[in-house]
C-alpha cells in the first residue's frame, strides 16, 4: 500500500509529497482563498445590500403612496361634506326665503280680498238701496196704471221693502 | 484465471511516481510527481472555475452564479457555526473544501480510457494528515491565542459534577488528540476504498471478457461493469460529501477554539 509505505523512514517521496502540497495549498489559499474570495463575498454581500436597500425604498414608497392615498381621501371627504352642508344651507335658505316670499304675497291677497269683498257690499248695498227705489216706483207707477190711484212714494216703498225683505 | 488477475493490481493506482528530476531540500530530494501533477491540475482547475466567477456582475450568470453558490455554502456554513468571527477563516476552509473537492473529482475522470493515470491526491494519508493537522493547527494556536490556559476549559463540559471531572477530562482530552487523526483518515480511507472498490471492479470487466469460458465471463463483466455505473455515482458523491465532512469538522473545530463551549 504505497499511502502507508511513504510513511517509513527512508522513503523517497514523502518529502516530494509534503513540500508540493504546502506549495500548492498555501498558493490556493493566498490566490484563491486571500484574493479572489473576499472579491466574490464583496459581489454577493453587495448585492444582498442593494436587493435589501431597493426593498426599503420600495417600502418607503409604498408608505408613502399609502400616506397620499389617505390625505387626498381625508381631503375629498372633508370638501364632500363642506360641499353638502353649503348645499343644505342654500336649500334652507330658499326654502326660508320663499316662505317668506309666499307670507308677504298671502298678506297682500288677504288685503286686496277684503278691499273687493268691502266693495261688493257696498255695491250690493247701494243696489239693493237702488232696486228698493226702482221697484216703489215701478210698483207706484203700476198701481197709478191698474187703479189710477196715486198712493205717495213712502207708502210705497214701505210695501216694496216689506215684500223684498219677507 | 488466477493468473490473470494477478495482472490488475488495484493499488497501482495509488503509486507514485516521479516524472521529472527535482531538487535537494534540507537533505531531501524534491522530486516532481505525478501526485504533484494532479495537485496543481487541481488547483489550476480550481483558479479557473473561480475565475469565471469574478465578473462581479450585480446579475450574475450561470458560472457566477455557481461560483456564489460554492461561496456562499462555505461562508455560511462559517456564519452558522461559528458566527460573525467565522468570516475571518473562511479563506482557509474555503481553500480546504474547494481543494479537497477538486482532487476528490479530478481523481475520478475516466482518463484511464486515454491511456492516462489519474491520480487522486486525497487517497494519499500523507497528504489528508497534514491537511488535517493544519486545521488542528489552527484551532491549537487560535484556541491559546483567544483564551490562552482557559482553552484546557474545552476538556471540562459545562455543568460536568465536580468528582466527574477527573473521569471526564481525560476522556475530552484524548477525544481531543484524537481529531486530526480521526480527520484525516475518514477522507483518506474513503477516497482510497472507493478506488480501490472501483479497479477491482473494473479488473472483474476486463478478465470477465478474457475468461476462457466466455458466457459466464460476459455475464460477470456485464454485472460489473452494471455496479461500476452505479459505484461511480455513488463516488461522486462521496467525493463531494468527504470534502464537506472535512470542512465541516474544521469549522466546528475552530468554533471550539474560537468559542470554546
Amino acid at each position: 500500500m504505497p499511502q502507508i509505505a511513504q510513511l517509513t523512514a527512508d522513503n523517497w517521496y514523502l518529502a516530494s509529497q509534503l513540500f508540493w502540497l504546502l506549495v500548492v495549498f498555501a498558493g490556493i489559499y493566498l490566490v484563491i482563498g486571500r484574493g479572489m474570495l473576499p472579491k466574490i463575498e464583496a459581489t454577493v454581500d453587495a448585492r444582498d445590500r442593494k436587493v435589501a436597500d431597493d426593498l426599503a425604498a420600495a417600502k418607503a414608497a409604498h408608505a408613502t403612496a399609502d400616506a397620499l392615498e389617505e390625505s387626498y381621501r381625508q381631503q375629498s371627504d372633508a370638501s364632500r361634506l363642506a360641499a353638502q352642508k353649503a348645499v343644505a344651507e342654500a336649500k334652507d335658505k330658499a326654502a326660508k326665503d320663499a316662505e317668506k316670499r309666499l307670507a308677504k304675497v298671502d298678506a297682500e291677497l288677504g288685503d286686496k280680498l277684503a278691499a273687493a269683498e268691502a266693495d261688493v257690499a257696498a255695491a250690493r248695498k247701494s243696489a239693493m238701496a237702488e232696486i228698493e227705489s226702482v221697484a216703489a216706483e215701478a210698483a207706484g207707477d203700476l198701481v197709478a196704471k191698474l187703479s189710477g190711484v196715486k198712493i205717495a212714494a213712502a207708502d210705497a216703498k214701505a210695501a216694496v221693502k216689506a215684500v223684498i225683505h219677507g | 484465471m488466477a493468473a490473470e488477475s494477478g495482472k490488475i493490481d488495484p493499488m497501482h493506482q495509488f503509486e507514485v511516481t516521479p516524472l521529472s528530476g527535482g531538487f535537494n531540500l534540507g537533505g531531501h530530494d524534491i522530486l516532481f510527481t505525478n501526485s504533484a501533477l494532479w495537485m496543481i491540475v487541481a488547483a489550476i482547475a480550481l483558479g479557473l472555475f473561480m475565475w469565471g466567477g469574478m465578473r462581479r456582475q450585480l446579475v450574475p450568470g450561470r458560472w457566477q452564479a455557481a461560483v456564489e453558490g460554492f461561496t456562499g455554502f462555505i461562508s455560511n456554513m462559517m456564519m452558522a457555526n461559528i458566527g460573525t468571527e467565522g468570516r475571518k477563516y473562511t479563506p482557509y476552509v474555503f481553500s480546504l473544501f474547494m481543494f479537497i473537492l477538486f482532487c476528490n473529482l479530478l481523481g475520478m475522470l475516466p482518463l484511464g480510457v486515454l491511456g492516462l493515470h489519474p491520480f487522486t491526491v486525497t487517497s494519499h494519508i500523507a497528504i489528508t494528515g497534514v491537511l488535517a493537522l493544519i486545521s488542528f493547527a489552527i484551532v491549537l494556536v487560535v484556541g491559546f491565542w483567544r483564551h490562552g490556559l482557559h482553552f484546557f476549559s474545552l476538556f471540562v463540559p459545562h455543568g460536568t459534577p465536580l468528582p466527574m471531572i477527573p473521569i471526564i477530562a481525560p476522556i475530552e482530552f484524548v477525544s481531543f488528540m484524537v481529531r486530526p487523526f480521526s480527520l484525516g483518515l475518514r477522507l483518506f480511507v474513503a477516497m482510497t476504498a472507493g478506488h480501490v472498490l472501483l479497479k477491482v471492479l473494473s479488473g472483474f470487466v476486463i478478465n470477465g471478457f478474457n475468461a476462457e469460458t466466455l458466457w459466464l465471463g460476459s455475464i460477470v463483466s456485464v454485472l460489473s461493469f452494471i455496479l461500476m455505473i452505479g459505484i461511480s455515482a455513488l463516488e461522486l458523491l462521496v467525493a463531494g460529501i468527504q470534502a464537506y465532512v472535512f470542512a465541516l469538522l474544521t469549522s466546528l473545530y475552530i468554533n471550539d477554539a474560537v468559542n470554546l463551549h
